[in-house]
């Protein structure tokens, strides 16, 4: 077991453990922008980590380079798409979990940075 | 190298329950945008399990695959986010 083995090893636990904790955070969690909370952010960068992982354990001259990229890319991706399903769940009116304080907008409104093309 | 070849079978059981637990939101969610995060996730941990597949079947090939479906999961997601908020009109 070489420094770079254990290094990579772990990289790969530690990501894979975020997406199970994402998971988890997918059944148990009560409503639907929770539920994107848990995926965008421990999905996210479960994933980044597992493609760092990766990259430590298996540095092939292009194999660095593409995962890097997809690694940067998964970073400005997965909150955008978090962003976008969180706006939809609110545009479709999906009901909050009975918990939530403070329902953000009365009925039917859209809310700010909702004005574009739809 | 079979403690190495151990633990990322074991990471990619974990994978596999993880898209089970996606498909499982995906039936059961009560409204379409959980639909969609379920299909989202699922795409996460399809593009995780591709990652670890190159590593433990040597095939860097596989390396490709994961940046292209990056892109390609996040049109999709984006699309379908679109549709759900357009039909709830």
């Amino acid at each position: 077991m070489s420094v770079q083995t254990v290094v990579g090893d772990v990289l790969l636990g530690l990501g894979v453990l975020l997406m199970v904790t994402a998971g988890i955070g997918l059944v148990r969690l009560p409503d639907v922008y929770t539920r994107t909370n848990a995926v965008a952010k421990a999905g996210g960068l479960g994933l980044v980590l597992v493609l760092l992982g990766v990259v430590v354990l298996d540095p092939g001259p292009t194999a660095v380079v593409v995962l890097l990229l997809a690694a940067a890319l998964q970073l400005f991706t997965v909150p955008i798409a978090g962003f976008e399903i969180g706006q939809a769940a609110r545009l479709s009116r999906a009901p909050f979990a009975s918990g939530t304080r403070q329902p953000d907008l009365p009925d039917g409104e859209p809310g700010r940075g909702d004005d574009g093309d739809r | 190298m079979i403690v190495q070849q151990t633990v990322l079978d074991v990471a990619l059981v974990l994978l596999a329950l993880c898209l089970v637990v996606a498909a499982v939101r995906a039936v059961v969610g009560p409204t379409d945008a959980d639909r969609v995060l379920a299909v989202d996730f699922g795409f996460l941990v399809t593009l995780c399990a591709v990652a670890l597949l190159a590593v433990r079947l040597g095939t860097p090939a596989l390396l490709d695959l994961v940046l292209i479906g990056t892109l390609v999961g996040f049109l999709a997601t984006v699309a379908l986010a679109r549709l759900v908020a357009r039909r709830g009109r």
